[in-house]
């Protein structure tokens, strides 16, 4: 046995620490898909009617639609009429502060580490927490109101601001864009709502915590962050779920609107349950996320640390509109055991001098396969646009895979595009070098891979950098090669 | 603190060393000089703990068996191995990698994690005498260095660890004058109290200024000859072939 095989098989030894699952009393829909539970479910939360019309339109919509077949991936058949669209932790009615949220609840967020209490918000970050299809609680929301920042659970958008929900809810991702899209739209429960005001900076970094909790149950969050003009707003997500045998279904929608200077951050740390060592369970994150840099000089910045989940298909996109406008895209995607991911942007350049840049670094180990799928589009007015794309994928053992799908499409002549990829393996020659030095081997695997991803770590907000590094050692403890 | 006996070691069943004998006290310096091909790397490989060798014979370290112990206890027991090849970490500060490997060797250790303060200017000082300038620590591991930065980088390392034992293979190699002095001065530097060196080297330039108790030669996995310093000077005059097919011959005291 070579020692890249021996660590491999200690890395893979390591366990999931969020898979614990609460007990809660959940008020549940029957299994199934139909018109009657999307009913439902708007009239659950207390939808105004173009609402549930929305859905009911995305619905039939969705019932013409495929599957999508063309990712790097592979999974049996989700049946969607087994799954249960709607779960809610039980509760007599909205609280109103941390005394009325259910004790038990507390206890689940306060193990995966979420600051909800008062005293703990002193960290700076607002928490929206999402348990299977409800927000529980939103915190700071006082504080925000006074800059005119709203930051609330979709549901409350909906009935609190309908008019801002119908003009930007389906703006960047239509209900037809995609399957997984169209099911979102139609069976949504909850997400975060925030719009920044204009010339607003939003002092504390927002985030939301989004977790899977009762069985059978698929997440369908739904999130839109708007910032209007000369705002700014850093947000970021956070996912986790319970160890189960069967698979979960995760099909989020994230929409993010720049107007004219503004500039929305959304870094995301996905941990949800990856499925154990053999590939058992594990979440099915099939999110669509999509920002547009609607005018001049707006910026929409993408970083994700993506760990979890058995199987990964997202690409958050920027639609570069504006003049001047900039995206960028920041990833980390680390597979283990038989995770899949296929995950990478999309960049669309409409207007003029807009600029993209995209970093990926993907690690495979075990029998993962890890994929990168980017798509650089330069219209024909975008005059002057630039892309500079880098992948690099780093392999562990000799039965992972690293796969990079760059397409480049460009219709103006002025354009440059750039694109570098590089693949690697950690060296047993890097490991006894550091060994040599003192450093155990699951250390020094730990220590190469976050050098490895140092580019994109920098890129997350000082307080989940730490986290999404002891992450990125927890996912891949005992797995070097 | 290390005496090897017999110590035998092959690669996919090739035999490189083929029975070392050697003892270094607490305090001392060997020179071990040799041919191309007489094992020279191989013997600092297998003290310190690379995997992919099959050895024989015993080692034993401040009263441990060596030869047992992963490669990151040999190091936390204050073995250090300055590589003729040093690797690249790519994205990892030197500062960053420092504090992690002091922090796991004092860990072993049971001594608890080194204090900001004390390691910042543990830092400056070593930085000092090998003539790094101050953003040097901030610069990835080996990543883009020249040869010589390497080895340089190498000493640094081991002047901020400061190991018990320190194996230096061939740090002399593309080093120009300059550069071998100021390593040289920062070998010298450590030599007090109970350090030990095993200074591996083709030439016996590096001899000149990291000046050994005693000086070994090796020849097709055997010391063929052991004697002091002048050794050296008169292996250049007469060339490897003077000792390549001789038996082991002594001269002058070996003490101990």
């Amino acid at each position: 046995m070579t020692e890249s095989n021996e660590i491999l098989t200690q890395l893979t030894g390591s366990e999931y620490k969020y898979g614990f699952y609460t007990d809660i009393e959940t008020d549940t829909a029957p299994k199934g898909l139909n018109e009657d539970i999307i009913r439902l479910i708007s009239h659950k939360k207390g939808e105004p009617d173009f609402m549930l019309a929305w859905r009911l339109k995305a619905y039939r919509h969705f019932l013409t639609m495929q599957e999508p077949s063309w990712a790097h991936i592979s999974h049996p058949p989700v049946n969607f009429q087994d799954i249960i669209y709607y779960a809610a932790p039980k509760k007599k009615s909205a609280p109103k502060n941390l005394d009325e949220v259910d004790p038990d609840l507390i206890t689940t967020f306060n193990k995966l580490g979420i600051p909800l209490e008062e005293q703990k918000m002193l960290t700076g970050v607002a928490v929206d927490a999402v348990m299977d299809s409800v927000s529980v609680k939103t915190t700071f929301k006082e504080e925000l109101n006074k800059l005119g920042i709203i930051f609330c659970s979709m549901s409350e958008a909906i009935r609190e601001h309908p008019e801002l929900i119908k003009k930007y809810l389906g703006s960047v991702v239509p209900y037809t864009d995609n399957f997984y899209a169209s099911l979102n739209s139609a069976v949504f429960t909850d997400g975060s709502f925030c719009y920044i005001p204009k010339n607003t900076r939003c002092p504390i970094e927002l985030s939301t915590y989004f977790r899977i909790n009762a069985a059978n149950t698929g997440q369908f969050e739904r999130t839109l962050i708007v910032a209007e003009e000369g705002s700014y707003v850093s947000y970021l997500e956070g996912c986790t779920a319970p160890m189960r045998d069967e698979n979960q279904l995760h099909a989020a929608v994230v929409e993010l609107i720049a107007h004219r200077n503004a500039e929305i951050k959304y870094s995301t740390i996905q941990n949800w349950w990856p499925g154990d060592k053999s590939g058992k369970g594990g979440i099915y994150n099939f999110v669509t996320k999509r920002g547009i840099c609607l005018d001049e000089n707006s910026k929409i910045s993408w970083t994700q640390v993506e760990t979890g989940s058995a199987i990964t298909w997202k690409y958050p996109s920027v639609i570069l509109r504006g003049d001047n406008s900039t995206g960028e895209f920041y990833s980390v995607a680390v597979t283990n055991n038989y995770q899949q991911a296929d995950t990478g942007t999309k960049m669309i350049h409409l207007g003029k001098n807009t600029k993209s840049t995209i970093v990926s670094k993907g690690i495979a180990a075990a029998f993962s396969n890890n994929s990168y799928r980017g798509l650089v589009r330069v219209e024909k007015n975008a005059v002057n646009a630039r892309n500079f794309s880098q992948c690099d994928s780093l392999l562990m053992g000799n039965r992972c895979g690293a796969h990079t799908y760059p397409y480049i499409e460009v219709k103006n002549k002025s354009a440059k595009v750039e694109h570098e990829a590089s693949t690697s393996k950690i060296g047993e020659d890097q490991l006894f070098y550091c060994t040599q030095r003192g450093l155990n081997k699951e250390k020094a695997v730990s220590m190469i891979v976050n050098g490895f991803c140092r580019e994109v770590m920098s890129k997350l907000p000082m307080e989940f950098a730490v986290e999404a590094q002891k992450l990125l050692a927890i996912s891949l403890e005992g797995s070097v090669g | 603190m290390l005496i090897i006996k017999n110590l035998k070691a092959s690669v996919n069943g090739k035999e490189i060393l083929k029975g070392i004998d050697l003892e270094i006290g607490a305090g001392e310096v060997h020179g071990i000089m040799g041919p191309n091909g007489s094992g020279k790397s191989t013997l600092a490989s297998v003290l310190s703990g690379k995997p992919g060798y099959e050895v024989s014979g015993e080692a034993t370290y401040k009263g441990k068996n060596l030869l047992e112990l992963p490669p990151e206890e040999r190091a936390a027991e204050g073995l250090f191995l300055a590589f003729q090849y040093p690797v690249e970490i790519p994205g990892v500060s030197i500062i960053n990698f420092l504090k992690t490997c002091i922090n796991e060797i004092r860990q072993y250790r049971k001594t608890g994690p080194i204090p900001p303060k004390e390691f910042l200017s543990l830092i400056r000082e070593k930085q000092e005498l090998l003539q790094l300038d101050t953003n040097f620590i901030n610069r990835p591991v080996n990543e883009g260095f020249s040869g010589g930065e390497k080895k340089r980088n190498e000493i640094f390392q081991m002047a901020v660890l400061e190991p018990a034992l320190s194996i230096l293979d061939e740090t002399d190699s593309g080093l120009d004058i300059d550069a071998l002095k100021i390593v040289s001065n920062g070998v010298n530097a450590m030599r007090t109290g109970n350090r030990s060196f095993l200074v591996i080297t083709h030439y016996q330039r590096l001899l000149q200024y990291i000046v050994p108790d005693f000086i070994h030669v090796l020849s097709n996995g055997k010391i063929v000859k052991s004697g002091r310093k002048e050794l050296a000077l008169e292996l250049e005059e007469k060339g490897y072939d003077w000792v390549r097919e001789g038996r082991r011959q002594e001269t002058g005291n070996r003490g101990k």
